[in-house]
């Protein structure tokens, strides 16, 4: 029996949106660790070890700590957003892999609720964009279709969670399949289609948006600098070069 | 050369978030640098038929530059968190003062430029052709930010505005849309070795009057020494420490500890100057050039420790800056840094803040103190930006706003903090730092203040507090200006060493 039309492309649009994903991410990252910090420039108070340096990193990206002395709002709605696609994304997992691994069992009735979490957490960062001045005066078209993409997305996915189930061993051979480059046939529901189209859209747009915060963080100087300048020479290669000219 | 008429905006009980008012600061306009200045520095100084090409092309090589500005420009998903958190948009309430907004003025020409998005589809994601008029935006708003970093403290990714700002003035000047005011001060300290264009002879005369001073005052023979080769300490301060009111009576306070501690120290003709206005323009060979006035001082005069009087954006600079451009430090392992290390005396930092100095000798009781000769004065204290949010004092983190602290409450009984949310980390800026302190911006300057006013206006109402210490000397010279337009007294300002100065014993 051949594939269907639809299987073809939606398999095709994975392996592409896979590639761009890996690969615009990959470079950026490059990117970011081929360019130089020249300078010292923690937000002090700053950690003088670099252990220190990554609890306060592991403290940024768990409870997003600046954010939550900067305004809670932003913090509930950011964090419920976040935390809520974190345990979502642990879900998944199970469409990915067989057996399913231990923990993501654990996680697998938590992540279902968590949608809700997620949904609601993007519903109040979009609910700020239109109703605060400041937010609304510094959005872009692109920041209210993230929102929207993402909240699409969600929903698709809790519709076929709470309301009109998918074929999901079916969904699973097909991804399986994808990874070990034999292609199953994918179930034809519209809401699952419309989900996955979805994703793949986001995955392809990752590496060149604003979703580049999440390497962005781990790479910002002012938080991932150890503030010991005065024990530690710190030089750049290319200001180095200027010393050799004393 | 009196700048426009503009309302001081009213003290309320709290720091109110002001609704926008769109374009209200764009008039503000700080004076350009003229052809002699901008020649000197190696920059054009009017904008040529290459602008656009020479503003993109700047903005790539400092993208390949510095780390920080290629994330900031990428990593920003206007979540909003900083919009009420710089000083200028409180007190102007001008939407372009938010922190984010002032980045997108430069972001926006970032993903026209560099970014597939921008490149494929500019209006959905708000990228845009670098115009005149975008230039023109620059030149107002990039003076409109003194790099105070409150931003960066309050950003999920730690986007540091300041980084931004300074790269947006280099690119300015590259251009040819100077600064008048920090380029003509660039220029001086490069010709003449202070900010102030103060030379040698004047230094001296200076000094001498000084010591005149402190010895009609005190009975006592302190000593203010000029590059005395083999002294333990070349202090490093703000030339405005020299003459200017009150910066002189922190000076007097740090030659009056040295000689109460028995330190032999001298100050130096040819580092007349702690401050380096390199910082404020993003332009790292210029603030290295600056820098290395200091090693090449402290090398001639073979010191063993180097200190740092009050200044904030100098400390900056010094502490987190000067091992890295000059050697000044420890940890170097190449030869251009050995030679100037093996010099210092290891058992101090270096470089040392005159706060660390005079409270080490404190409390260890190497110099005395009587805290009553402080008691008309109920004090508080104003944390600068660049030592709060850019430095630190002592071994711990945070010991910028704990040794200050103790070192006042050692020499005066009164004293009482603003509110949390306006020192510490979360400290508001005086509004003249990062190259604003002209009059050109006076504007800027004192609705930039008001949140510090504010702050201060309810310690006053609510503990009497008539003195607001503080370690720098932008700050002070601000406050003494702006303040009495809120109503204040300008002799409430003044530093911490002019409250030493009031109770060290001599003898």
């Amino acid at each position: 029996m051949g594939l269907s039309t639809v299987t073809m492309i939606y398999a095709g649009m994975f392996y592409l949106a896979t590639f761009l994903l890996v690969v615009g991410l990959g470079y950026k990252i490059f990117d970011y660790s081929r360019t130089p910090a020249p300078l010292k420039i923690p937000t002090t108070p700053a950690p003088t070890t670099r252990k220190g340096v990554t609890y306060r990193m592991a403290k940024e990206v768990v409870l997003f700590e600046s954010l939550f002395k900067s305004n809670k709002w932003i913090w509930v709605f950011g964090w419920l957003f976040h935390f809520g696609l974190f345990l979502v994304l642990a879900r998944h997992l199970r469409y990915f892999t067989e057996p399913v691994w231990f923990w993501v069992g654990i996680v697998q009735p938590f992540g279902k609720y968590a949608s809700i979490m997620m949904v609601v957490g993007m519903a109040g960062l979009l609910a700020r964009r239109f109703l605060v001045d400041r937010v609304r005066y510094i959005s872009t078209p692109s920041d209210y279709l993230m929102l929207v993409l993402l909240l699409a997305i969600g929903l698709s996915g809790m519709l076929m969670t709470f309301v009109v189930h998918t074929d999901i061993v079916a969904l699973k051979a097909f991804f399986l399949g994808l990874m070990y480059l034999d292609v199953q046939p994918l179930p034809q529901d519209l809401t699952l289609l419309v989900h996955l189209a979805l994703v793949a859209l986001l995955m392809v747009i990752f590496p060149i948006s604003k979703l580049l915060h999440a390497p962005g963080l781990f790479f910002s100087p002012t938080r991932n600098q150890v503030d010991n300048p005065r024990e530690h020479r710190h030089v750049a290669a290319w200001a180095a070069r200027l010393d050799q000219k004393n | 050369m009196a700048a426009a008429e503009f309302d001081i905006p009213e003290l309320k009980d709290d720091i109110e978030i002001p609704k926008l008012r769109e374009g209200v600061m764009a008039h503000a306009k700080t004076f350009p640098a003229g052809q002699p200045v901008q020649d000197f520095m190696g920059y054009p100084h009017e904008l040529g038929e290459d602008w656009k090409e020479r503003a993109i092309d700047k903005m790539g090589d400092l993208l390949g530059k510095y780390r920080s500005l290629k994330v900031f420009m990428d990593a920003c998903v206007h979540c909003g968190a900083c919009t009420d958190k710089c000083h200028y948009y409180l007190g102007t309430s001008d939407p372009k003062n938010m922190p984010v907004a002032r980045q997108d003025l430069m972001r926006q020409v970032y993903r026209r430029y560099f970014t597939t998005a921008g490149k494929l589809f500019p209006k959905l994601v708000g990228a845009k052709d670098l115009t005149k008029d975008i230039l023109n935006d620059w030149y107002s708003y990039y003076y409109q930010c003194s790099e105070c970093r409150r931003c960066s403290v309050f950003c999920p990714y730690g986007i540091d505005t300041a980084e931004i700002t300074m790269a947006g003035r280099e690119i300015l000047n590259h251009v040819g849309m100077g600064q008048k005011y920090s380029n003509e001060i660039l220029s001086k300290v490069h010709k003449i070795g202070n900010n102030l264009g103060l030379p040698g002879p004047a230094l001296e005369d200076t000094l001498e009057g000084l010591e005149e001073d402190i010895e009609a005052d005190t009975g006592v023979a302190v000593k203010l020494p000029l590059d005395v080769k083999g002294a333990e300490v070349l202090l490093v301060t703000p030339s405005a420490d020299f003459f200017s009111e009150p910066h002189v009576e922190s000076l007097i306070g740090y030659a009056k500890v040295f000689h109460a501690a028995g330190i032999s120290w001298t100050l130096s003709t040819h580092a007349s100057e702690a401050g380096n206005f390199g910082l404020f323009n993003g332009n790292y060979e210029s603030m290295r050039k600056v820098a290395m006035r200091i090693r090449d001082a402290a090398l001639e005069l073979g010191v063993k420790r180097i200190v740092v009087g009050e200044c904030g954006h100098a400390w900056r600079v010094a502490y987190s800056f000067w091992n890295t451009l000059t050697g000044i430090g420890y940890g170097g392992n190449d030869p251009f840094s050995i030679e100037l290390q093996k010099q210092l005396d290891p058992t101090y930092p270096q470089p040392q803040h005159i706060c660390e100095l005079t409270n080490d000798l404190i409390k260890s009781g190497k110099i005395k103190v009587d805290p009553s000769l402080n008691d008309d004065l109920v004090v508080t204290y104003h944390d600068s930006c660049n030592v709060a949010r850019a430095s630190r004092m002592g071994t711990e983190p945070g010991g910028q706003f704990i040794i200050p602290r103790e070192l006042i409450k050692s020499v005066v009984n009164n004293f009482h903090d603003m509110a949390d949310e306006t020192i510490g980390e979360s400290t508001f800026c005086c509004g003249g730092g990062g190259g604003l302190l002209t009059d050109d911006l006076m504007e800027v300057r004192v609705k930039g203040a008001m949140p510090r006013a504010t702050a201060l206006n309810n310690v006053v109402k609510d503990h009497q507090v008539n003195f607001m210490a503080m370690i720098c000397a932008i700050c002070k010279a601000q406050f003494t200006k702006v303040l009495p337009k809120y109503g204040f007294n300008m002799s409430m300002v003044g530093g911490v060493h002019q409250l030493v100065s009031k109770a060290i014993k001599l003898d």
